[in-house]
């Protein structure tokens, strides 16, 4: 058992757990944080995806001592104060998902690419999802979700709800 | 996956002191990105008591060039990081796109290159836990007469397996070379020689690495002047996969005719599979005649013996072949 104290949606949180146990499962079964998903668990269909430093990871093939003194943000701390993120917002808007599995680690890879590249291409925003699999909607609605991300945040309005940013911010302080 | 206990190396010496000395205990292995060891934990492929943490070592993740042009690239380098490097996609392009290829933008994010080196196979009887293969001790391989549609055409007996990594294939054609360090001390090889093939040593490893073995960095020698590379890669899904068949061309121009050449071959066997021969034949010829693409293609496929299933994998790297020869020649 190892006590890992790292930044989790933008709070200082502590937490104890086996050196075999993945980020996954801590937040799952730790910290109480089901957004993130467990779909095959072995890094093949990205829906555990979150960020780790800024950086989208699976957390399911990533160990829990690397968020040690690091800055996880989760799709739980994507939401503001003022509401949704405007990936989340674009998501709801496009109806782009069924079973709606894959959503939190399709938002979360959106999310770095939006605020990466907000002028991002159809062929980018297909190379930024490759590692996120969808088995129900064939991805056109969820791409045209992410262009209508990338287009409102090229607009104004789109960075200032972006839990990313607020938690980067958060993160260079402390 | 069973439970271990992860200890953080401070320095590449501690780390190797880590390790064990005896091929048969397996107590102890390296974690770099974890990418592919995680999912060899899972699949109870590999069941250590102890991880090796490298994560942390100063000086791992550095890229570094040095005054003559070489490049040198550390163990724990992300692939996202070398992908993403201007002078390696100006001057080495078959890296950059090789880089470009592996997994998903959340895999190269977080794995390393040397990971990606020392990744295991992708057989899928390999990583069946059901299946006692040669690979692991067993007295089959089964893919030699079960489903191979994957597995090796070159160079896999009596164990089918082809080799996973792209960068590996790149590196090849570029003559790096690798730097182990051991308790004992530190060698240097050439990248070729560290892959080894089933016949000439232990059906159940890829390399020449010897337990206690620390890889802490990977030198591109700076490669003669006028060098167009390139790394083409058929995969079976195009958001991403491992290679069916994958080239890394370098070629040398004389005017319109090909100087010299360099031609590894990945996905088809179980180590990246230089084409010296052919690299020989290229020469003086005219890189984007369909007589070269032919002639080319016929000499490094001349000792391919398909399997049952893979026929495929013989034209489709001879088509990767030609692709390469009138990309680099256009």
């Amino acid at each position: 058992m190892r006590i890992l104290r790292f930044r989790l949606n933008g709070d200082d949180v502590e937490i104890a757990a086996p050196d075999h146990w993945t980020l996954l499962e801590i937040l799952r079964y730790r910290a109480g944080l089901t957004g993130t998903k467990q779909g095959c668990d072995k890094g093949d269909c990205g829906a555990c995806t979150l960020h780790l430093d800024g950086r989208s990871v699976l957390s399911c093939i990533t160990l829990a001592a690397d968020a040690d003194g690091r800055d996880v943000t989760t799709i739980e701390g994507l939401v503001s104060a003022s509401g949704p993120d405007v990936v989340q917002d674009c998501f709801d808007e496009a109806g782009c998902l069924q079973c709606g599995f894959c959503q939190p680690g399709m938002i979360m890879a959106s999310r770095q690419l939006v605020t990466e590249n907000p002028a991002a291409t159809r062929a980018e925003i297909k190379a930024a999802l490759a590692g996120n699999l969808c088995r129900c909607t064939g991805y056109t609605k969820i791409y045209e979700a992410v262009e209508n991300a990338c287009r409102r945040t090229r607009e104004g309005g789109g960075a200032a709800a972006a839990g990313v940013t607020r938690a980067a911010e958060d993160g260079a302080d402390g | 996956m069973k439970a271990f206990d992860l200890v953080q190396a401070r320095t590449v010496q501690e780390a190797a002191g880590l390790l064990p000395v005896d091929p048969a205990d397996k107590s102890a292995m390296l974690l770099a990105g974890g990418q592919d060891l995680l999912t060899e934990l899972k699949e109870h492929l590999a069941e250590p008591d102890r991880l090796v943490n490298l994560k942390g070592i100063p000086g791992l993740d550095a890229m570094t060039w040095e005054a003559d042009g070489t490049l040198v690239i550390g163990a724990m380098v992300t692939v996202q990081d070398l992908e993403e490097h201007t002078r390696v996609r100006e001057t080495l392009t078959a890296l950059h796109e090789a880089a470009a290829s592996v997994g998903s933008p959340q895999i190269r994010s977080v794995g390393t290159v040397g990971g990606n080196l020392n990744q295991r196979p992708r057989c899928w009887y390999f990583r069946s836990e059901e299946a006692h293969c040669l690979k692991k001790g067993g007295t089959h391989c089964y893919a030699a007469v079960g489903k191979n549609r994957y597995n090796a055409i070159l160079g896999g007996f009596p164990s089918y397996i082809v080799h996973p990594s792209d960068l590996a294939t790149a590196l090849v054609a570029l003559e790096a070379e690798v730097t182990l360090v051991s308790p004992s001390g530190e060698r240097t090889l050439k990248l070729d020689d560290y892959f080894t093939l089933p016949r000439e040593g232990s059906y159940q490893r890829e390399t020449v690495r010897l337990p206690n073995e620390v890889m802490t960095s990977v030198r591109v020698p700076a490669p003669p002047a006028g060098m167009r590379s390139t790394f083409l890669k058929m995969q079976e899904r195009e958001s991403y996969d491992w290679a069916l068949s994958a080239v890394a061309l370098c070629l040398w121009m004389d005017g319109s005719r090909i100087s010299d050449a360099r031609l590894v071959l990945g996905g088809v066997a179980p180590k990246p599979w230089r084409c010296a021969s052919t690299e020989a034949l290229l020469q003086g010829r005219s890189p984007t005649t369909e007589a070269t693409a032919r002639a080319a293609g016929a000499d490094a496929l001349k000792d391919a013996r398909a399997l049952s299933d893979n026929g495929y994998k013989i034209p489709l790297t001879q088509g990767l072949l030609r692709r390469a020869l009138q990309k680099l020649g256009a």
